[in-house]
């Protein structure tokens, strides 16, 4: 968890799964806003890489805080190490995730409970330790990334969308705890946005779904990290217990 | 760094004691002010006061005085 360079009284986020894709593209947009940024990643490879390349790009203080999102001990090392560094934390982006693909009567059970423990559980328990430390200031924002198959099912995806809309459900229980004490919570729920995870499909797949897009393509991460960034940003103060597309008006 | 009176202080003013009352014979959910919003209000005096980040567990384990002198005197407070 080595630092990258010198902290100062600017706000800090903490964006887990923040090594590629929507995680990688909020940690920038935070950075290119002035931010402080904690970079959480399953490998310390990762997450030192990513804060190293970030501290070089934005010329801001990064983080590296490696851990496993389904590990409570490993959740609980990540705020330590924002606390002794920072000493505050003003907004949390739990993005950390992972794909568990199959029709009902194919879904391995192993990887159905390793979809819940990083995708649900590992939410909650950063809602938990990241809000302890934004009480200590009354003020603060996290945002989930929950998913359009979390809102509308998928098909060939139940895990997974089950995964997603417990967390959509996770917001609006933790909004409704946390925001007498000045934490606002939300969920953005992508649509088909450009990742690696769009790698599984065949060209007429993705040809088929993006028919189905009123904006007839899919998104980009950093369009899905503009509305993350919004909903941390005071300029969302009004704004709690909000699950939010951005899915080009997908049915 | 803080100590044993700022303990009790975090005890007196998160549950609004009444003067005379020993913080030392309380125990979670002994009185009403110490129910789960309570204790996460004296979770977030303690933190505060002593300048730590306690473990989930801990925060788990903290059900009397006792307990959080010896969560603190891991987190090397002199309590």
């Amino acid at each position: 968890m080595a630092p990258t360079s010198e902290p100062d009284d600017r706000p800090v986020v903490l964006v887990t799964g923040a090594s590629r894709g929507i995680g990688r593209a909020c940690a920038e947009a935070f950075a290119a806003s002035g931010w402080a940024v904690a970079i959480n990643s399953t490998t310390e490879e990762g997450a030192a890489r990513a804060a190293a390349e970030i501290a070089d790009t934005h010329g801001v203080p990064t983080l590296a805080v490696p851990g496993d999102a389904g590990d409570d001990k490993a959740v609980d090392g990540c705020y330590r190490a924002i606390f002794q560094r920072f000493k505050r934390l003003d907004a949390l982006v739990n993005n950390a995730g992972i794909l568990c693909d199959g029709p009902l009567g194919m879904i391995a059970p192993d990887q159905a409970r390793r979809a819940f423990s990083v995708n649900a559980l590992g939410t909650l328990f950063h809602i938990q330790a990241a809000s302890r430390l934004m009480r200590r200031r009354g003020t603060g924002a996290i945002v989930n990334l929950s998913s359009i198959m979390g809102t509308r099912g998928a098909a060939g995806a139940s895990a997974y969308a089950a995964t997603k809309a417990a967390i959509a459900s996770l917001t609006r229980s933790a909004a409704l705890e946390l925001g007498p004490h000045g934490i606002r919570v939300n969920a953005v729920a992508p649509g088909l946005i450009e990742t690696d995870m769009l790698a599984g499909l065949k060209p007429e797949q993705l040809a088929d779904r993006i028919a189905t897009i009123p904006l007839a393509r899919v998104g980009t991460a950093a369009e899905v990290a503009d509305l993350v960034l919004f909903l941390a940003s005071d300029r969302a103060r009004y704004i709690n217990g909000q699950v939010i597309g951005v899915d080009g008006g997908m049915p | 760094m803080a100590g044993v009176a700022e303990l009790e202080t975090c005890f007196v003013e998160t549950f609004a004691l009444e003067p005379g009352t020993d913080p030392r014979s309380l125990r979670f959910q002994s009185i009403l002010e110490w129910d789960s919003v309570g204790h996460m209000q004296l979770i977030a005096a303690i933190e505060s006061t002593f300048d730590v980040m306690l473990e989930t567990q801990e925060v788990l384990d903290m059900s009397s005085f006792d307990k959080a002198v010896e969560i603190l005197q891991r987190h090397g407070a002199d309590v």
